[in-house]
């Protein structure tokens, strides 16, 4: 970036300061601390300087925006062309509560819908199953059959509005009932936008909510992205997440690196399965966290671009449509604190600029009283306005990559790169990622960063105000969103009603084509589709493809 | 009961399957000088009375952020007395609400930690409780 001359004449600069000063200043007044580090524990230098960047070369490392390697950003005119998709997360109770609550979200401005759905969902199981008592409509909301989804995208144009599902293991499954519920509407497939989860290998690793073991779970992925290719060119097949890893525990470096690393599988198992990289690679998605850590924050998003764009080109030859990083952010729930929860709401926003700063393609916010139940309606209109706040009127969104040429962003984000990729060559030398989860390496590097971050709170040499300082004793008399508990039985009676009025003997059909279909080796994803049509339940279509995929069991990580 | 080290199982009750907490606290738990045993994603709670029992464990820490709590903790503790071990402390954690903890305590959970707790605290009282 700078000539030789130039370099001296700042080296020079620099050791007259440290000399003068700075040992003056800090001769009187000495730091506060030995080592200063970032949030991820990485060493931070008292100022950065052009000597920092020094090998930087403008167009191989940054370019420019839309452009390999991505650095700043993934499109060339980012939020000047069209805002971030601002996606809350949401989903409570049944169908129909949830279907309120995004038609207020749609109201007050969000601009896609994101669905969370209940655990017993997320894991294949109806809502009358003895293994669903307790859960249903708890995390999210409760889907049993086409039915649910019908409701829950009542009067919701699927043509216009986006959606996301968080949904893994049974991913396929209710991409077979939004299309099924998209042909009601008159919306072909084709239609349809949105995004479905559809990352298995980190629910082994940090969110648990696997089905099938990992060879069947590959299959499923690689059939979904070879479905959509075909069909749903508008549709992003997975959403590669590293946020739950990081909510585990991880540093932001190991954030990237696994998460590419799980990419990298996926990348893997389709090319396996015959699929051409430049097919499918356009429609991968990530997903992400943004920590507390402003800058460094910033850095990971712009050091995962750049470093997915150069393995894709490295390793697949790929295109640079297919080398482009596009990602969702969410703030990190596990900084919640349910002491002073209205601090949240200052936790969130930085977190928040954070991933605006670093170019994300949608956001959700967390709302402030999330460490302590579901968010009220109130809490959730806080967590958008924040994003809204962001966008019209702090000014970072009027030009792209803003903080791009900073010393400091700038090394860090080289610094982030060089560390994911040691971790990504960590889970190569074991043999890719699921033989790393297998073994267990992932979990024990995440569970060591989570000790470690904890023991540094308990120390007080990691500040959380509120908790470990600046703590006030009132109890807030906080009001809490609770599920209505009734909740259960309506999903029961919603389900004996459908057994009683669907054609029974075409459910039967089509399962035991299922259970066919996944014994052989054809795409699964027009049988489910078939089973979804007859209205066979989620516990139904998941048991079909159990029998056959068997169980996955964790290995005990401690 | 105090003549041995303190043992405990960290348990995952329902479909919750957020370990963070979970993980951390048994790791300071060990380090502590505890013997912890935990118990895997998913349990029933037959499957975590009966592990209980068999490992012959002084303590039970239940974690929970699913909001399954008020159906799951009160079959465990009756599961504890049909098998004569109410003698085992029971205590919880994770994103329970301030209004269902006196509840659950009449119940019979000794203490319910909530966001932000300290392992050191839930390892005090533990210490306190048992007495080794």
């Amino acid at each position: 970036m700078f000539d030789d001359k130039k370099m001296r004449e700042i080296e020079e600069c620099r050791k007259r300061w440290e000399d003068g000063p700075l040992a003056k200043t800090i001769n009187r007044f000495p730091e506060m601390k030995e080592e200063f580090k970032t949030l991820s524990g990485t060493p931070v230098d008292r100022t950065y300087t052009p000597e920092h960047i020094a090998d930087m070369d403008y167009a191989r490392d940054l370019g420019f925006p839309g452009e390999f390697p991505f650095t700043r950003g993934a499109q060339p005119t980012m939020y000047r062309g069209r805002l971030w998709t601002m996606r809350q997360y949401a989903g409570f109770g049944s169908a129909e509560e949830s279907n309120q609550r995004y038609k207020y979200l749609l109201e007050q401005g969000q601009t896609g819908l994101s669905v969370a759905f209940d655990l017993p969902t997320q894991i294949g199981y109806d809502s009358d199953e003895p293994i669903s008592a307790g859960e249903v409509g708890k995390v999210g909301v409760a889907i049993d059959s086409v039915r649910d989804v019908a409701t829950l995208f009542d009067d919701i144009p699927l043509d216009k509005v986006s959606t996301s599902m968080t949904i893994n293991a049974p991913a396929a499954i209710l991409l077979a009932m939004y299309i099924a519920v998209g042909e009601q509407g008159g919306h072909g497939p084709g239609a349809l936008s949105g995004t479905i989860q559809n990352d298995i290998l980190k629910e082994y690793v940090a969110r648990g909510t696997y089905i099938f073991p990992p060879e069947p779970s590959m299959r499923l992925i690689t059939d979904i992205f070879a479905y959509c290719s075909e069909k749903m060119p508008s549709f992003n097949t997975i959403s590669i997440s590293g946020y739950h890893m990081r909510e585990a525990g991880c540093t932001a470096a190991q954030e990237v690196g696994f998460t590419l690393a799980n990419a990298i599988a996926y990348v893997d198992a389709a090319v396996q399965a015959g699929l051409e990289v430049d097919a499918f690679a356009p429609r991968l998605s990530f997903f992400f966290a943004a920590q507390s850590d402003l800058l460094e924050e910033v850095a990971k998003f712009r050091a995962a671009r750049r470093l997915w764009a150069r393995i894709m080109r490295e390793r697949y030859g790929a295109s640079d449509k297919s080398a482009r990083l596009r990602f969702h952010t969410q703030t990190a729930g596990c900084t919640l604190t349910a002491q002073q929860p209205d601090n949240n709401i200052v936790r969130v926003t930085l977190q928040a600029l954070a991933a605006v700063l670093g170019g994300t393609q949608s956001l959700h916010t967390n709302s402030r009283d999330e460490a302590l139940a579901l968010p009220t309606e109130d809490s959730v209109r806080i967590a958008l306005r924040t994003q809204q706040i962001i966008a019209h009127e702090s000014g970072v969104a009027e030009t792209v990559d803003p903080l791009a040429g900073s010393f400091y962003v700038e090394r860090m984000t080289d610094q982030v790169e060089e560390a994911a990729r040691e971790y990504i060559r960590a889970v190569d030398e074991r043999g890719g990622a699921p033989a790393a989860i297998e073994d267990g390496y992932i979990q024990r590097q995440i569970q060591e960063s989570a000790y470690d971050h904890q023991k540094a709170v308990e120390s007080n040499e990691r500040v959380v105000v509120g908790v470990n300082r600046h703590r006030t004793e009132e109890k807030p008399d906080w009001e809490i969103l609770r599920v209505d508990p009734a909740i259960e039985q309506r999903q029961r009676e919603k389900l004996e009603k459908l057994r009683a009025t669907r054609d029974n003997a075409r459910v039967e059909t089509t399962l035991e084509d299922l259970s066919k279909a996944s014994a052989g080796e054809d795409n699964l994803m027009p049988v489910i589709l078939e089973a979804v049509r007859a209205e066979a339940t989620l516990g139904e279509i998941t048991g079909a493809m159990r029998s056959v995929f068997g169980e996955y069991t964790a290995p005990i990580v401690l | 009961m105090s003549e041995g080290r303190i043992r405990v199982l960290i348990a995952k009750p329902g479909l919750d399957g957020h370990d963070r907490g979970a993980k951390v606290l048994a790791r300071a738990m060990r380090d502590a000088g505890f013997e912890v045993i935990y118990s895997g994603l998913r349990q029933t709670p037959e499957q975590i009375v009966s592990a209980a029992v068999q490992e012959d464990v002084d303590v039970i820490g239940l974690s929970i952020l699913s909001g399954a709590h008020n159906h799951l903790f009160p079959r465990i503790l009756e599961l504890l007395e049909e098998a004569d071990a109410e003698d085992i402390l029971v205590i919880a954690g994770g994103v329970i609400p301030e209004e269902d903890i006196a509840g659950l305590e009449d119940l019979g959970v000794s203490r319910v930690f909530t966001p932000g707790t300290s392992t050191s605290d839930a390892i005090d009282f533990i210490r306190e409780r048992i007495g080794a």
